[in-house]
């Protein structure tokens, strides 16, 4: 990713008004309460010496004090302070929704643009990354909501002091008023500076969790392989590479920030100096050159809140640049306004279909590699064919396609004769079901991961599991249906997520069921009872099976075989056998490896007689 | 026995602080010149506007009219102060941030490696995302703590201490109404301070929820997706979206009703200042001017305890975030390496040895009962059974991933949990039926099982395991880069990689668990042949439901309940008659269709 080393201040600007203009009346309601607080802070010193020149001046005079008239100077500064709070309350309680609510908005944005990007986008982009996307990157952007209310009351504030300075004084108001430019001049300088350094902290911390996410991710194989140490080497470089980056951010703001406090001060004996020697010349009354000095010093602190400002743009535009690249992401799958017919078993076919992925070499060029090559495959309704090929032939690509998880680069996938590109969205996944060979479990109870928020009672739940032959170990568990599966369903093993997985298929009565080696993890009984359930319960359902064992194939009413990507050959288990070479080597492989093993072991056993 | 990563520590402040200055030592290097160098910086910055407000008194306002001279003098001593403060102020910075990052950095590593020091047991009660949050913006908001808040925090008391002196240099009763008016908002104060920590740390948790919620649309995009159910996925990020926006604000109400009292009760001061200064006044104990100079000197009062109140509101934040990360470096590692105490056993055939193991999940039912076990060096046992017969449970036993509860796993006659974890690590591999795949290219990772492994050696392992030809089969070779979680890859192939991962790292015992339960037969036939002929020398313990596996094995072992029930060669087993003879003759009709 490219960032712009000096993100101009009009651009920060512009994001701040996209911000804005998603919270108007919250955020007018901070910038209300700052001008009620700027206001207050210069009334409560006026408040003061209006009780000083008319209350306490006299009475010290007179020699003696009523109580009216020390309840006169308490309630006068209360008063301004309390007022100066209420802003101060308005203000920050304010600002907090709309920086809240903006930040919630875009993470809702943002989320809702993983949900729409297509696989391939998702296979591009590192999960930490999209984790970082829709969590600190949000919270980066909009940071500048805290702040922003007040640097804006500040401003009010400012132009009301300079109008008081030039009122005492045009000469004193000139010395004083250069302190402001010089201020905003730091900040500007400042800004530049910090840019590309808090773009570079905000880089590696995404990769800190990039890296972090991974490796936890991978907490089993870096175990077992005992690479602990390896993965901390990994993390630790770019934990180190952060740490000087965040240093060099502190650096940076450490040479600022005394030089921004130190410009008023400065300022203030500028204006003494000039000013004491002018009152000794007799052009300007002592009154006027303390007051100017008093404003100075008055505002130098609150006009700080615009470096603060200025000091969180740099995140912001960095933030919003790596948010805004997800939100303008384009390739989520159109749809069309087709409905599919929710009864009956449906017919799907691929009619000669080409698919290619981009692939990145280690030079980081692109190119495309086709996966599919000019496919047909033709599955009745009704009938339950199986696809069969090597391990990495496209068999997952093949049932992706058919359940357009993907679209084909040439060719057409139907359902009953509907190019599935023509179907209205949901209307796919409402008539058919996969179960991939790696299932995906939801951080739900058991219920919740069959009927994904579907109206189904529990018997329908109940009956799903007895026919993925979960019912069970279903009902050994603490809860039942109630059971939480826990993240990613880590409290089930392999086998029985992969029956949870059926079940929550099986429970749709699907017109299309798709099987992608859906019963690796489960022990040969339980697959032989899964398939007899399934052949009772799912009549009215077509059935597309990637499948090795023969009891599985040999279910099917027709076979395809494909390797490397193309359909080398189509029909009965019995044909294949006889005129497909690869097809009749693969299926058989285990029965021959038995023969010839028995065979050994049998000849070891003669010699040893 | 908790198992679980403790989602934070139940320390109070003090002892957070503590120990995560004990967890982080950086942050104490060089804190004496810091804390001097602050102190310069404090007493400059109530020295500058004292003096500023001296030259308004004498030189300007001075009995005896203005005095350029005077004031001239009084400027340029503000100026050198100015400068002095400035230059110790840029010192306190910078030395603050290269401690504190020195010091959270190693917190964060010290965290990181903790993590995967735990067993698997416990990673696996915690969300990924979680823990994620635990090594980055959990220790985010510390160091947002420390190098902001934290220097804040330390001149502000400082300034207290300075203008408190100065106070009573001017009127010792004033100072102490100002004190006495101060003195409730400490209460408050404490008060508060538990009420927003509580506040804090809810929106830390909901954070943890909000990254859960997002990576599960992530991590389960294919599954959304074939299912269509983006809606419900969408309601249940938006829930924890607004469960953290909700916290947030909740937090944010409360510290500004916190901050804000301290700012209420500093404005008041300022009133019952002027009304006792008035009283004073009137009675001649004072005069105007020393009134309106001790107002100024409020101001430099209260203005710091104002600062501090909102830094305790911070620190709190930062004491939940310091809390988390405590939390988890804190869990004990039930499962852990004898480090140096440990032994480095010699390379070579291995002999393993259960003896009366039993184990049960914490809480949960007993899986495995009483097992003795032997297994030959150099022999290819097969381990079978239903599934949850407790099979993978002798997997994750004898390759020390979870300490039996009773009794004892031995490899060579040493009790596993003497066993230096680098030495174990070498002589034993598990080959998991998910093996992660890293986002990276295929030779990178199959050169995690031996990092120093050079082309050739990665070319030749996939040779050796017959699978040169599905290489020559993928895009680019080894150069393939495999995508998010290898899923560029089919399950299958992901298995591939991981085999010739642990292949490659060449231990003496290799244990696959369901390790090519997703590759095609005649692939699998082919593995098994190769790993029998390049295994010679070498023990094997295989886990699978494909009994082509068991066939091959010279021993297999049935595990049924929890207990072995039959152990032996194929043939006896299927002439024995008993469970494996049952298992294998649906496995066969399988076979036959």
């Amino acid at each position: 990713m490219s960032v712009d080393a000096a993100p101009s201040l009009r651009r920060s600007l512009a994001i701040v008004g996209v911000g804005i203009r998603r919270e108007p009346r919250w955020f007018a309601f901070a910038v209300a309460g700052s001008t009620l607080y700027g206001v207050m802070t210069v009334l409560t010193a006026s408040a003061i010496g209006k009780v000083t020149r008319e209350q306490i001046q006299p009475a010290v005079k007179a020699g003696s004090v009523t109580s009216p008239q020390l309840w006169t100077i308490f309630a006068w500064v209360a008063g301004a302070v309390l007022l100066n709070v209420v802003g101060v309350v308005i203000r920050r309680i304010a600002a907090g929704f709309t920086m809240y609510n903006v930040a919630a908005g875009y993470r809702r944005e943002v989320t809702r643009q993983y949900l729409r990007l297509p696989l391939s986008w998702h296979h591009r982009h590192p999960s930490g990354q999209l984790l970082s996307n829709a969590n600190a990157d949000v919270e980066a952007t909009w940071n500048v909501f805290a702040p922003l209310p007040m640097a804006l009351g500040v401003i009010v504030m400012l132009v009301a002091g300079i109008v008081q300075m030039v009122l005492v004084d045009p000469i004193m108001a000139v010395i004083g008023l250069t302190v402001f430019p010089a201020l905003f001049l730091a900040n500007l300088v400042f800004q530049r500076a910090m840019s590309p350094r808090v773009s570079r902290a905000q880089q590696l911390r995404a990769e800190v969790s990039e890296v972090a996410h991974e490796s936890f991710e991978a907490a089993l194989v870096v175990k077992s392989m005992g690479r602990e140490e390896q993965e901390a080497v990994r993390f630790e470089e770019v934990t180190r590479r952060l740490q000087g980056a965040n240093v060099d951010v502190g650096r940076t703001r450490g040479t600022f920030d005394p030089v921004i406090e130190a410009i008023p001060t400065i300022g203030t004996l500028a204006v003494l100096a000039v000013g004491t020697h002018q009152v000794a010349v007799g052009v300007l009354q002592p009154a006027a050159v303390v007051q100017v000095a008093y404003l100075i010093s008055v505002l130098a602190f609150p006009v700080r809140a615009l470096g603060w400002v200025l000091g969180e743009l740099p995140r912001t535009v960095v933030g919003w640049d790596r948010v805004d690249a997800v939100l303008k992401a384009r390739g989520e799958l159109a749809f069309g306004d087709q409905q599919l017919k929710h009864s009956g078993a449906a017919r799907s076919q691929l009619k000669g279909v080409d698919y290619s992925y981009d692939i990145v070499d280690e030079a980081g060029r692109e190119s495309r590699f086709q996966a599919i090559h000019d496919v047909s495959i033709d599955v009745p309704a009704g009938s339950t064919v199986a696809l069969v090929g090597p391990t990495g032939s496209g068999k997952s690509t093949l049932t992706n396609l058919t359940l357009r998880l993907v679209d084909p680069d040439r060719g057409d996938v139907t359902l009953d004769g509907t190019d599935l590109r023509r179907v209205v969205r949901g209307g796919v996944s409402s008539v058919a079901a996969l179960v991939p060979q790696q299932t995906f479990m939801f951080d739900d109870t058991v219920r919740g991961n069959i009927t994904l928020g579907l109206d189904h009672t529990d018997e329908e739940v109940w009956a799903a599991l007895e026919v993925a032959q979960a019912y069970t170990f279903v009902e050994a568990l603490g809860a039942g249906l109630d059971t939480r599966v826990g993240e990613r369903g880590a409290s089930l093993s392999g086998g029985q997520r992969q029956r949870i997985a059926l079940a929550r298929a099986i429970i749709r009565t699907p017109q299309l069921l798709v099987l992608d080696d859906a019963t690796s993890a489960v022990d040969p009984a339980v697959e032989q009872a899964i398939l007899a359930g399934l052949r009772r319960s799912s009549s009215g359902t077509t059935v597309l099976v990637v499948a090795y064992r023969m009891s599985t194939i040999t279910l099917a009413d027709e076979i395809v075989y494909v390797e490397h990507g193309r359909v080398v050959d189509h029909g009965t288990h019995q044909e294949l056998q006889q005129r497909c070479e690869g097809y009749e080597r693969l299926v058989t492989a285990y029965a021959r490896e038995a023969a010839e093993r028995a065979a050994v072991t049998a000849d070891e056993e003669e010699v040893v007689r | 026995m908790s198992t679980s990563i403790e989602a934070t520590s139940d320390l109070g402040t003090v002892a957070t602080l503590r120990r995560g200055l004990e967890l982080s030592p950086e942050l104490r290097r060089g804190i004496g010149v810091t804390l001097a160098l602050a102190a310069v910086t404090t007493v400059g910055r109530v020295v500058v506007p004292f003096v500023v407000q001296q030259t308004t008194d004498h030189g300007l306002l001075g009995k005896g009219g203005p005095d350029p001279g005077l004031v001239t003098r009084y400027v340029l001593l503000a100026l050198i102060a100015v400068v002095a403060t400035a230059l110790s102020a840029y010192a306190v910075n910078v030395r603050l941030f290269r401690a504190s990052e020195a010091g959270l950095a190693s917190l964060r590593l010290r965290a990181f490696r903790h993590i995967h020091d735990l067993s698997t047991l416990t990673q696996n009660t915690e969300r990924r995302g979680s823990m994620v949050s635990r090594v980055t913006s959990d220790v985010d908001t510390i160091s947002q703590f420390v190098q902001f808040g934290g220097i804040i925090l330390v001149l502000s008391l400082g300034q207290i201490a300075v203008a408190t002196g100065l106070m009573l240099f001017y009127s010792p009763l004033l100072t102490a109404v100002v004190w006495l008016c101060f003195v409730p908002l400490l209460f408050v104060i404490r008060r508060f301070q538990t009420i927003v920590g509580r506040a804090y740390t809810a929106v830390r948790e909901r954070v943890g929820d909000l990254l859960a919620a997002v990576s599960e649309s992530v991590v389960g995009a294919a599954t959304i997706r074939a299912y269509g159910v983006e809606e419900r996925t969408a309601a249940r990020i938006d829930a924890a979206i607004e469960g953290h926006r909700s916290a947030a604000i909740r937090a944010q109400v409360r510290s500004v009703v916190a901050f804000s009292s301290g700012q209420l009760v500093a404005g008041l001061t300022l009133a019952v200042v002027l009304v006792v200064g008035t009283v004073q006044a009137v009675h001649d104990d004072l005069t105007l001017g020393q009134l309106l100079a001790f107002l100024f000197l409020v101001n430099l009062f209260t203005q710091p305890v104002q600062q501090a109140t909102e830094i305790l509101n911070e620190l709190q934040n930062a004491v939940a975030g310091w809390r988390r990360v405590i939390g988890v470096v804190d869990t004990r590692a039930d499962v852990a390496d004898p480090g140096d105490a440990g032994q480095v056993l010699p390379r070579g055939p291995i002999t393993v040895d259960f003896e009366g193991v039993s184990f049960a999940y914490p809480g949960g039912a007993t899986v495995l009962h009483d097992v003795d076990l032997s297994i030959a060096p150099r022999s290819r046992v097969a381990i079978v059974g239903e599934t949850g017969s407790g099979k993978s449970t002798l997997a994750k036993l004898l390759t020390r991933l979870m300490d039996p509860s009773t009794g004892t796993v031995r490899i060579d006659g040493v009790d596993l949990r003497d066993v230096r974890f680098s030495s174990l690590r070498e002589r034993v591999v598990l080959v998991p039926q998910e093996g992660f795949l890293f986002d990276a290219t295929l030779r990178e990772n199959v050169r995690f099982g031996r990092p120093d492994a050079s082309d050739d050696d990665i070319t030749l392992a996939i040779t050796e395991l017959g699978l040169d030809a599905w290489l020559a089969g993928l895009p680019q070779g080894l150069a393939t880069e495999v995508g998010q979680r290898g899923e560029s890859l089919s399950a299958g192939e992901r298995q591939l990689v991981a085999l010739a991962r642990a292949y490659l790292a060449d231990p003496d015992l290799l244990v696959l668990d369901e390790a090519t339960s997703a590759v095609d037969p005649s692939t699998e036939v082919r593995l098994q042949r190769a790993l029998e002929g390049l295994t010679r020398g070498r023990t094997s313990v295989a886990i699978a439901h494909r009994l082509s596996t068991a066939e091959a094995a010279d021993e297999v072992v049935v595990v049924d309940r929890g207990h072995i029930v039959e152990r032996g060669p194929h043939r006896e087993l299927v002439r024995a008659g008993g469970v494996y003879s049952a298992l294998y003759a649906s496995w066969s009709a399988q076979q036959r269709g």
